[in-house]
């Protein structure tokens, strides 16, 4: 069986600050982590090896420096680490994106791929599915559990007020919640061949199976004109009293509303 | 591509056992306002096992058009079919602009539907507008929250139709539904056709908890971490049944456990607009506040005077959440027995 899970480095949006005053971000001393969603990805991948054997190969897009998320998912426990990184990929939105996703993963074996359902950057959920429509293949999105059952799997599906049990055939592309398990730490003897032992591949432009038209910025649909900060209504009135005196405004404040 | 070619806003119409889901009806309203300033009509795309009946809900909730794409295959959602019966549907009427639901059942089929017409999504779009250029031509823009809610981008597809996004539910509004309404139900045929991307469904299962819905609520009293423990929930509870309202939740506490996913507020659980949003013992992280700051009215109760909560707030009171509650609770009733 061979598994193909996707990981985005992404910067960690917890961390980030607005500026007080300009209120614009501020970026620096912001980490890198391994997007949460994808780290789940990878930890059903490694459970579906640990339990019925398995070859797990992670790819990732992004600049060289995405290399890290690779040898920690090695440290993790992943077999092999491709990273797809050409300055023709620049500038790719969620279409562009996932068909250049698509063409690298044309190109190797597979019966299972995992995605994370979104990352913390972007929040759209869109690569997972439209990778699978790119290659062709069914997408079981939000998936809670994962088991396999013969040729096919079984997922537990998360909707808002319910779950579906969905079957699908392999090869089909998984888009995994974080619910879906607790992922593994990092062994010591797998960080340390992680970096010693293991070698990241470089795809480029060459390397991977897709036309000019559908990579990078020209490849990509949607354009954005512009991104601001989020304009924070006007301060309203905040006090600091003993409770009579605090009950006693905000009673005041809500018939000012008529609200009571 | 022939642009011009491409007509009118379209949207998703969700229902799930024959119900809509409320954000469909959210659509209807703000492609009503995309609609007329484009002089264009708005057509809902309706996809189900007999369900003919939900359309005149949707004509009368701003629909000019219905199309009715009726099929024993798309009784419980699926993403093949579903994606094969809106592409046939976007192949035959050519939208300029199509809007889906940023459901679990949207976020999965609008990609889908994207890659295979090959146009570009915006994802769970919080302001959708028609803009008149020095030109004189219209451009649809669409912003949405990125970078985990810590900016907003505004994004445009100017040379791929139809022009798609999904939208947050519960940040557009609907329109009073008008059962006057006159409108157009188009029974349509899409041809479905079973391939190896069609799943089994296997099983349906409710969640067995309480259904509420946070987002039909006109008062929230909404807890966080600092609420300290899970059984002071009580005292939340208690401040909202006296306004009528639910309890509602931060991550920080659906995480912990304490409250379930369904009452978490944010950028990872829900968008919510209520009249009176009550933030007791939350701090106010960016994610939460993407969730609630478009409320009416926002009242913070927290021990920290400097927590970011308080920027947003209407009302703040720095203080002990564990008095304040009980008698905020007290005082409201002694107020509502006045009357």
């Amino acid at each position: 069986m061979k598994i193909v899970v996707c990981i985005k480095q992404v910067p960690d949006t917890n961390e980030v600050r607005l500026d007080p005053v300009k209120g614009t971000l501020i970026r620096e001393g912001v980490p890198s982590i391994m997007n949460p969603d994808d780290k789940s990805a990878l930890e059903a991948a490694l459970r579906l090896k640990d339990e019925y054997g398995a070859e797990v190969t992670c790819i990732s897009m992004g600049p060289p420096q995405a290399d890290a998320v690779l040898r920690e998912a090695f440290a993790m426990g992943a077999d092999r680490g491709i990273l797809v990184s050409d300055r023709a990929f620049g500038g790719a939105d969620t279409w562009a994106t996932s068909s250049t996703l698509a063409g690298a993963i044309r190109k190797l074996d597979y019966d299972l791929i995992i995605t994370g359902r979104q990352a913390i950057d972007g929040d759209t959920a869109q690569v997972g599915p439209e990778i699978s429509e790119h290659l062709g293949i069914p997408c079981v999105s939000y998936a809670e559990e994962i088991k396999l059952v013969d040729d096919a799997v079984e997922v537990k599906r998360q909707y808002e007020d319910s779950y579906h049990i969905v079957r699908a055939k392999l090869p089909c592309l998984i888009t995994a919640l974080s619910e879906l398990n607790q992922p593994r730490y990092m062994t010591p003897g797998g960080i340390f061949a992680a970096y010693r032992e293991k070698e990241v591949d470089i795809w480029g432009r060459a390397d991977i199976d897709v036309e000019d038209e559908n990579i990078g910025l020209g490849g990509s649909p949607t354009r954005v004109a512009k991104s601001f900060p989020k304009s924070l209504k006007e301060a309203g009135v905040t006090i600091q009293k003993d409770v009579d005196e605090s009950v006693q405004f905000i009673v005041d404040k809500l018939k000012e509303q008529y609200i009571l | 591509m022939d642009l011009e070619a491409y007509k009118g806003v379209f949207t998703f119409a969700e229902q799930v056992d024959g119900n809509l889901t409320p954000v469909s009806l959210e659509l209807l309203g703000i492609a009503s306002d995309l609609a007329e300033s484009l002089r264009e009509q708005v057509t809902a795309v309706l996809l189900g096992k007999q369900v003919q009946d939900l359309a005149p809900g949707l004509i009368a909730a701003g629909a000019d058009r219905v199309i009715v794409v009726d099929d024993p295959e798309l009784e419980i959602y699926r993403t093949e079919p579903y994606t094969q019966a809106i592409c046939a549907v976007i192949e035959a009427y050519k939208p300029e602009i199509f809007l889906v639901g940023a459901t679990a059942i949207g976020r999965d089929l609008g990609p889908r539907v994207a890659g295979r017409v090959h146009t570009g999504l915006t994802a769970d779009c919080t302001k959708l507008e028609i803009c008149e250029l020095e030109d004189g031509s219209k451009q649809f823009q669409m912003t949405r929250p990125a970078f985990g809610g810590n900016l907003m981008a505004t994004i445009l597809c100017p040379d791929f139709r139809p022009q798609m996004a999904t939208v947050r539910p519960g940040v557009m509004v609907r329109k009073v539904a008008d059962p006057d309404r006159k409108g157009e139900i188009v029974n349509f045929d899409a041809k479905l056709e079973k391939n190896n991307c069609y799943v089994d469904v296997l099983e349906v299962v409710k969640s067995a908890h309480n259904k509420v819905d946070i987002q039909d609520a006109k008062v929230l009293v909404s807890g966080g971490r600092g609420v300290g423990d899970p059984k002071n929930f009580a005292m939340l509870q208690e401040l909202a049944d006296v306004l009528g309202g639910e309890v509602s939740a931060s991550r920080a506490v659906v995480d912990a456990g304490w409250q379930g996913k369904e009452r978490q507020v944010g950028q990872t659980g829900k968008t919510v607009r209520p009249n009176l949003y009550i933030a007791v013992g939350i701090s106010g992280a960016i994610q939460h506040l993407a969730g609630m700051e478009e409320s009416d009215y926002i009242i913070a109760i927290n021990k920290d005077p400097d927590a970011p909560i308080f920027k947003v707030a209407d009302v703040g009171v720095v203080g002990d959440l564990n008095k304040i509650v009980p008698a905020l609770t007290e005082a409201i009733k002694a107020e509502q027995a006045k009357k």
